[in-house]
């Protein structure tokens, strides 16, 4: 058992000094009743093992980074969490995905209505070619959700993803004549219309300038207060600014086939990956010297 | 006279700068000039072959006009020799079965492949779907003759359809143009970028919800333009309703009835025993510029639907 105090006071970012966390919240060492966990989730595309042996609990109205080079695994895995590599033809997945302790990959569970509960956010903006307000009631109208007033439901989710104030003139114009950033917050109201538990996001700045990523790491510390968000990303500062805990992966080639499997290397505390990193690859990877 | 002003490129130009015995001189490409001749003759020779067709046709239609009154041709009494309504209306009623027949079944093969069928199944079906398109047309004709009025409206169905009719040419002309439809609507969704898709699966939405509210919505104007092509092979196929239809001019909207198309009025007219520069002969003329302006304006209102409509990505 860690004792708590330990973990109430975040180290100092000592060799890094260019890295912010956000704010200072105190959280215990491990997820206390987590929303969503992986037990031994091992990802194959056909013969081709993709992920290995992935144990993560993700915790309630925390963000959760998953970083690492490119091909360790972590969008796999993110994918994993609302089933969206059903779609991948010869995705296979072994091992458990719990959602408040079910596992979303038994054969009674609707893939359906998992994703209901558990949004996604994608890394290029991939707004339908509707407009802003279709694209917000698209959610609410195909799973069925009771609403009262769709304008309310339209406005409450667009003022959620802070960009109500931009578009509230243009409600029945193209999505496609927002910026990318605004799309990309587009995407993000428009998920969080369907009022679901968890929010993930591959690589949501990826495609965005600086300008418009600060507006969409803002927006996701707002969000952490109702939601429980996971994001993979590219970017270190990212995950140190935003992420509550932060996951790190790395790449392992097969000896024989030289084929990359993913595995996780390290998961902690945001502040403990990025000043007091356990493992040698982990503190490689953040200070630059590999990826 | 400045001399190191000039856009040749002398030796002397710049002589002290690295690079300067560079050559940047134009240099005469006789290659470049004559594929862009011959690019240019094809791309013209096709504006003016289908000018040509355009005025080979007006001109019988001026004579035609000096000597059959307006009201003579653009009558609806089946008797009257030179009237074409009852032509038009044949025409539109077996390309409206035909639609009826191939609009659904073209879509649903279309949607079928692009998003339900598996990469397998996809690789056998299509070919096959296509393989209908190479069927000749006087095949299509027979099989409508022999098979489907016969044995399939008559026998099976037990509708009192006479030897010709235009329900057996509607049904065959929908079957002709299905491959069409199917294939370029198939191509039309496939365009669509996985990225919608994914992002309506993680909505929350089902494969169907997927298909007919993002993926069909998306792909629409490469739908219409399969339906219009499949429509214009409908109104211009002439030999199924030459054989199907009749050749005798009813003015009808009982598909159980025969009636004569106007590609099948122009088959039957232009067998050869009216001289040309007859009043006959014109009339050929009269009936192909009348069905070249309806196709046209099917085509113009297509083109303004679509824009009005399609939800471009």
């Amino acid at each position: 058992m860690a004792s708590a105090t330990s973990s109430d006071t975040f180290p100092q970012m000592g060799s890094l000094g260019e890295v912010h966390v956000s704010a200072e919240r105190r959280l215990p060492d491990a997820p206390v009743n987590p929303v969503m966990e992986t037990r031994d989730l091992n990802v194959f595309y056909g013969d081709f093992h993709a992920v290995h042996d992935v144990n993560l609990a993700y915790g309630r109205h925390e963000i959760t980074a998953m970083i690492g080079p490119s091909g360790c695994g972590k969008s796999t895995v993110l994918r994993c969490l609302n089933r969206m590599n059903d779609l991948v033809a010869g995705a296979h997945v072994e091992g458990e995905v719990l959602y408040h302790g079910q596992d979303i990959y038994q054969k009674n569970v609707d893939p359906i209505a998992v994703r209901t509960q558990i949004g996604m956010v994608f890394q290029k903006p991939n707004p339908f070619p509707k407009s802003i307000y279709d694209n917000i009631a698209y959610g609410p109208r195909v799973t069925g959700m009771k609403v009262d007033n769709m304008d309310d439901l339209v406005e409450e989710a667009l003022r959620g993803a802070a960009l109500w104030d931009e578009v509230k003139d243009k409600l029945k114009q193209s999505a496609y004549g927002l910026s990318g950033g605004q799309q990309q917050r587009l995407c993000i109201a428009r998920t969080i219309a369907t009022k679901p538990d968890v929010i993930l996001m591959d690589e949501p700045c990826s495609a965005l300038d600086p300008i418009a990523t600060a507006r969409v790491e803002d927006l996701m510390l707002e969000l952490r207060n109702e939601y429980t968000i996971i994001v993979v990303t590219h970017n270190m500062q990212q995950a140190a600014r935003v992420s509550d805990r932060t996951a790190f992966f790395t790449a392992r080639p097969d000896e024989t086939t030289g084929n990359r499997t993913g595995l996780l290397v390290e998961y902690d505390l945001t502040s403990t990956i990025f000043s007091n990193p356990n493992d040698k690859r982990t503190e490689d990877y953040i200070s630059g010297r590999f990826g | 006279m400045s001399s190191n002003n000039t856009a040749g490129a002398g030796p002397s130009l710049g002589a002290g700068l690295p690079g300067a015995s560079v050559n940047l001189g134009r240099k005469p490409r006789p290659g470049e000039t004559a594929i862009k001749a011959v690019l240019f003759v094809s791309a013209m020779l096709s504006v003016a072959i289908t000018v040509g067709i355009l005025v080979a046709l007006v001109e019988p239609v001026i004579h035609f006009f000096a000597e059959v009154p307006f009201g003579d041709f653009f009558s609806f009494d089946e008797g009257q020799r030179f009237a074409v309504f009852p032509l038009i209306t044949a025409t539109l009623m077996t390309t409206a079965i035909a639609l009826m027949v191939s609009v659904p079944l073209g879509l649903g093969a279309a949607m079928y492949l692009s998003e339900y069928a598996s990469r397998r199944a996809r690789k056998y079906l299509k070919p096959t779907v296509e393989l209908l398109a190479g069927v000749p047309s006087v095949v299509y004709g027979f099989f409508a003759v022999m098979f489907v009025t016969p044995t399939l409206l008559q026998d099976i169905l037990g509708l009192g359809v006479g030897f010709t009719n235009a329900l057996a040419a509607g049904l065959v002309l929908g079957v002709m143009i299905i491959p069409t439809i199917a294939s370029l609507a198939e191509d039309a969704f496939s365009a669509v970028p996985q990225a919608l898709r994914q992002g309506s699966y993680a909505m929350g939405a089902n494969r169907m919800q997927t298909t007919l509210r993002v993926v069909l919505p998306a792909a629409l104007s490469g739908v219409a333009a399969a339906i219009v092509l499949g429509l214009s092979r409908a109104v211009g196929e002439t030999m199924i309703v030459a054989l199907a239809a009749g050749s005798q001019k009813n003015f009808s909207l009982n598909p159980l009835e025969g009636m004569q198309t106007m590609t099948g009025f122009m088959a039957t007219t232009a067998g050869g025993e009216n001289p040309v520069g007859s009043t006959s002969y014109n009339t050929l003329f009269a009936v192909g510029l009348t069905l070249f302006v309806i196709t046209f304006v099917i085509n113009m209102v297509s083109i303004a639907l679509v824009r009005r409509y399609r939800q471009a990505y």
